[in-house]
């Protein structure tokens, strides 16, 4: 795959973010929350994905006023998201200028064939994987981060984990087995080439994030520990009792992922975490939106 | 590079946010012993800091909770050498332009945050820079230095603004060397080092 200028500088946006916390906000006054506990970007959202679960209906992109809003409020970049294949929508995003558009599964798909054509624009994209395939057909479509599919809006972290464990064997399921790279390109739909560079560097192109379920320090430090490279908290910071000293809290651990002691000082006394749900009991599983 | 004992010269790299595997990996190459950087302790013995790019409220708040802000003013007084890169720039400058907001003032210049505007502003050009030459530098949310002080030589311009300078102990880059896979940049902090400690000897 050629890399063209846009996209060095697009893919470059993400590793200034590695090792960071973005966190969703649907306000300006949460958006400096955020910045002041360490957050390195804000998702701009109408709702939660907490509540996008409990009221149901169709969700969308956010009003564009609430995102200009909170544009205008912080100096950290600025995320929004848009539904699956809706191009119109990034359009949109691309024109108020956000610095970053989440192709997302937790709003409702668009289109059920084709996700955005994301090499047509110069906003870089971030979009979600469950697996190494869908990983490579979203930076083959122009996606310049990637993040997991964990079930957003629960305070469950085994989606997201089963993400993770799922991409890094592959990877290490294709070093050095040329019979292996072939049947993988053929039967997920992405160029060899793509497929060769993986198994050779043993990493993905982008950089790779954790989403969907991250409540808590510990849920932080997990995934860190797993090898992403940075971490999505939605609902988990201001679904919380103490929003301030979670959002701070998680922004520590992901930093000290490997230091227990400032794990365990960070962890204590921070009030109610998120209400949480098991996956079972879910109506809507997020994971099965794309593809 | 060596230390006067003979042993490999060691160079940190802020690590509590950011691009600092990438500078790591470009310090390897050059054959330097290299550390990450996350807690007061991790100073001790250093001859050489990087702090990286990456989003510098993160970064400065994450400093101050870890006590590494005061470990770095000790480590400079005795001495310690710095290069920092885009958000690294905007932290060891000394003013940053229409705000309150804490920097290390180690060399003397004003800095102005995501001076070129939002991401769709991002560009990669290719620069003259004294000393090194043509440089393909990668701008992202990239800050500008405005004007620096009499003691701080001009490295490198884009148009009026500042975009690489120094003076004796720090090398600030508003751009990011790190994402090039171009070593010149990085062996020119580290001969800075080593001139250093020639100097004293």
């Amino acid at each position: 795959m050629k890399i063209t200028k846009r996209m060095k500088v697009n893919y470059g946006l993400a590793q200034m973010l590695k090792g960071g916390v973005i966190m969703d906000v649907t306000s300006a006054a949460q958006a400096r929350i955020a910045e002041k506990a360490g957050a390195v970007a804000a998702m701009a959202l109408e709702r939660v994905p907490a509540d996008i679960r409990k009221q149901g209906g169709i969700a969308r992109m956010a009003d564009p006023t609430i995102v200009k809003e909170i544009m205008e409020s912080v100096s950290i970049p600025v995320m929004a998201k848009v539904r699956i294949g809706h191009f119109a929508e990034a359009q949109i995003l691309q024109e108020l200028g956000v610095d970053f558009i989440d192709e997302s599964e937790v709003l409702t798909p668009a289109d059920n064939r084709y996700h955005i054509p994301k090499l047509d624009f110069n906003v870089p994209f971030v979009c979600g994987a469950t697996c190494l395939g869908e990983a490579l057909r979203r930076i083959k479509e122009g996606a310049s981060m990637l993040r997991t599919k964990g079930e957003a809006g629960t305070g469950n972290i085994i989606e997201a984990v089963k993400h993770i464990r799922m991409i890094n064997e592959e990877i290490a399921l294709l070093k050095g087995n040329r019979k292996l790279q072939k049947t993988f390109a053929v039967r997920e739909r992405v160029p060899l080439d793509m497929v060769k560079d993986i198994a050779k560097n043993q990493k993905l192109q982008v950089v790779n994030f954790a989403a969907g379920g991250i409540a808590t320090p510990a849920d932080a430090s997990l995934v860190m520990q797993l090898g992403v490279e940075g971490v999505f908290v939605g609902s988990g910071i201001f679904k919380s009792s103490d929003p301030e000293r979670r959002a701070a809290a998680i922004v520590e651990a992901t930093t000290n992922f490997n230091n227990p002691k400032i794990l365990a000082r960070v962890s204590s006394g921070l009030g109610e975490a998120m209400p949480g749900l098991d996956i079972k009991d879910l109506d809507i599983k997020y994971a099965e939106r794309g593809w | 590079m060596l230390n006067e004992d003979g042993s490999l010269l060691t160079i940190g790299v802020l690590a509590l946010q950011g691009s600092f595997a990438e500078h790591i990996a470009a310090l390897k190459k050059c054959k330097v012993n290299t550390r990450e950087v996350r807690l007061p302790s991790d100073i001790e013995g250093l001859s050489g800091l990087i702090i990286p790019g990456g989003e510098s409220t993160a970064i400065r708040t994450l400093l101050q909770v870890s006590g590494l802000d005061k470990a770095i003013i000790k480590a400079k007084d005795k001495g310690l050498k710095f290069f920092g890169t885009c958000a690294g720039a905007i932290l060891l400058s000394s003013k940053i332009e229409g705000e309150s907001n804490y920097s290390f003032g180690f060399i003397g210049a004003v800095v102005s945050r995501n001076a070129y505007g939002r991401q769709l502003y991002s560009f990669e050009k290719e620069f003259d820079i004294k000393n090194i030459g043509k440089f393909n530098v990668i701008f992202i949310r990239a800050p500008k230095i405005l004007y620096v002080g009499k003691d701080v030589e001009i490295l490198a311009r884009d148009g009026r603004d500042i975009i690489l300078a120094e003076n004796d102990s720090c090398l600030i880059a508003t751009f990011h060397p790190e994402l090039t896979g171009d070593l010149r940049i990085h062996k020119y902090f580290i001969n800075k080092i080593s001139k250093n400690k020639n100097a004293k000897k």
